[in-house]
């Protein structure tokens, strides 16, 4: 039985995100005020069969752990 | 002096490099399938979407079977020139320290820029990315300038992606694998306006050890 999980991926820290930046900046116009340190990531879902092995996926393929950080959850099935 | 071309799926610069190559020797293109290099005295890594660049510009093309022929390659001493997206595939692949990131301004450059070299010289070469914006932690930095890992930068002002310490291209501890963003392999002929990108091979072909 697959494990279904969720591995969030995000700029370090520190890291200029001009995607994030580009989002903010576009957001004054569409009268969204008080918003700000926007970071712009990826979410990736799958399912597992051995999810034990899900960190050590993340660290070489799904993040590059020089500039960003995963978190990875798991979806209760449905 | 025979030059291996390695050739991804969405690999496009492939043939300009086979070409610059072949000015100093023969060169053959190595598919990306290909577990065994040829008997190679040198590879280029080229530029270009390998794999569409999806995940992340390089991430996939490092798991290919010619990829791991590379790492072998330059364990052993063996000199690798990655360009572009090569150079992303080689930072991917922890031959070369840093990543590249997304241009700070979002923008794909395509444009003339002018290199200084370790030695200070100045060469012309063009620069085509979108994420080319060289990055690695501060103490990272410090020691790649200190050990004179840093093999290129961009001359003052003309910086196209926001890269750290203005840094064009490096070299691994070794000195056998060099990276850059700028493309040498597309100055090689007065033609194209410069020929200041053959002194990049030829510098690459003086690391075969």
């Amino acid at each position: 039985m697959a494990t279904k999980a969720r591995v969030l991926i995000r700029p370090k820290e520190g890291i200029l995100d001009p995607q994030g930046k580009a989002v903010e900046r576009a957001l004054p116009a569409l009268g969204f005020e008080g918003i700000g340190h926007v970071r712009v990531g990826r979410m990736v879902e799958l399912e597992a069969e051995d999810p034990e092995r899900l960190a050590e996926l993340c660290e070489k393929l799904l993040a590059n752990p020089l500039i960003e950080d995963f978190e990875i959850e798991s979806i209760d099935g449905s | 002096m025979l030059w291996g071309v390695l050739q991804f799926p969405g690999s496009c610069d492939e043939r300009d490099a086979l070409h610059a190559c072949g000015l100093s020797g023969e060169a053959r293109l190595i598919w990306h399938e290909e577990r065994e290099l040829g008997g190679v005295d040198a590879v280029v890594v080229p530029g270009g979407f390998s794999y569409g660049d999806y995940l992340r510009a390089g991430a996939i093309a490092r798991f290919s079977p010619a990829m791991e022929a590379v790492a072998e390659f330059a364990a052993a001493g063996g000199p690798v020139l990655g360009i572009c997206n090569g150079f992303q595939v080689l930072c991917e692949a922890d031959l070369l320290p840093g990543a590249l990131l997304l241009n700070e301004d979002l923008r794909f450059v395509c444009r003339q820029v002018d290199l200084l070299d370790a030695e200070g010289e100045r060469l012309s070469i063009p620069a085509k990315h979108g994420e080319g914006r060289y990055w690695a932690p501060e103490e990272m930095l410090d020691q790649l300038e200190a050990n004179g890992q840093v093999a290129f930068r961009y001359a003052p002002g003309q910086n196209p992606n926001g890269s750290a310490r203005d840094i064009a291209g490096v070299r691994n501890e070794a000195g056998n694998v060099l990276g850059l963003m700028p493309h040498p392999e597309h100055a090689v002929d007065a033609m194209t306006g410069s020929t200041d990108g053959l002194k990049v091979f030829e510098a690459v072909a003086g690391a075969r050890a």
